[in-house]
């Protein structure tokens, strides 16, 4: 790591299963974002989810680096890593427990959790933690999603 | 997959348990109750849920602790392991007192 490196600020997505579409091109969005802000972005999830990612973006145009969701806990837990920005795409219960344990284990940095698929209040309601919240039902098509994760994160709203 | 998926475990509450059901279920079902935050280590895994983690002691020889995944969701299993009582019962911060429900 270089010493520009270490002065950038890092942000870790964290995702879900893959089985609600939306995830995917938001979490392409979203690093794309981070990036082209000048962060280190870091993008983390069960095998599967990173595996469609590397695959939809095969010369690692917006992901560019990547860590088993496992690991990654393991690693926060022993404090052999930290970020200023976490991020966690949360579609089900467990995406919920695993924001409330990045809470936990990242009390410093801001944490965003974006609650989507098909009845998304329902998790929300599960939030009992701080933490800002993105709501929003959303499957297939990501657009109102996108506005919302734009707003709250402070990004111009693309017109595209 | 970690180790958990190795050993001899019991299935108590099936897969979609909520994790509050899971804390709810321990909380009531086991005389002996330990709380754990997120991230504490057992049976070789990083325990994943909203603090604090319920983990309840049967006869100082199982546990029973809520083990989520990020497609499945969470369950709530059951696994001997007369080592990891005792760690758990030195390392836990705080144990459910008597009359607690």
């Amino acid at each position: 790591m270089t010493g520009t490196d270490e002065q950038k600020e890092k942000t870790i997505l964290v995702l879900g299963c893959p089985e609600v579409p939306v995830q995917q091109a938001l979490a392409l969005y979203v690093a794309n974002g981070f990036h082209e802000r000048g962060a280190e972005v870091l993008v983390t999830g069960n095998p599967s989810v990173l595996g469609l990612l590397k695959v939809s973006d095969p010369k690692g145009v917006y992901i560019q680096k990547t860590l088993v969701l496992e690991t990654c806990i393991g690693e926060l837990v022993e404090k052999k890593r930290d970020c200023d920005t976490c991020i966690v795409f949360a579609h089900n219960d467990a995406a919920i427990a695993y924001a409330a344990t990045l809470r936990h284990l990242l009390p410093k940095s801001r944490l965003v959790v974006v609650v989507f698929g098909k009845d998304p209040e329902p998790l929300a309601a599960e939030i009992n933690f701080p933490c800002e919240t993105i709501t929003e039902k959303a499957v297939h098509n990501p657009a109102q999603l996108k506005a919302k994760i734009n707003q709250v994160l402070g990004w111009a709203v693309s017109r595209t | 997959m970690g180790c958990i998926e190795n050993l001899k475990y019991e299935m108590i509450l099936p897969l979609g348990a909520s994790f509050k059901e899971c804390r709810e279920y321990v909380e009531k079902n086991y005389p002996e109750v330990w709380y754990v935050e997120p991230g504490y280590k057992l049976f070789d895994e990083y325990i994943i849920g909203l603090p604090p983690i319920a983990l309840g002691i049967e006869n100082g020889e199982k546990i029973t602790f809520p083990y989520t995944k990020p497609c499945h969701g969470t369950y709530l299993l059951r696994i001997e392991g007369k080592e990891e009582v005792e760690r758990v019962r030195t390392t836990a911060k705080t144990k459910k007192q008597a009359g607690y429900r």
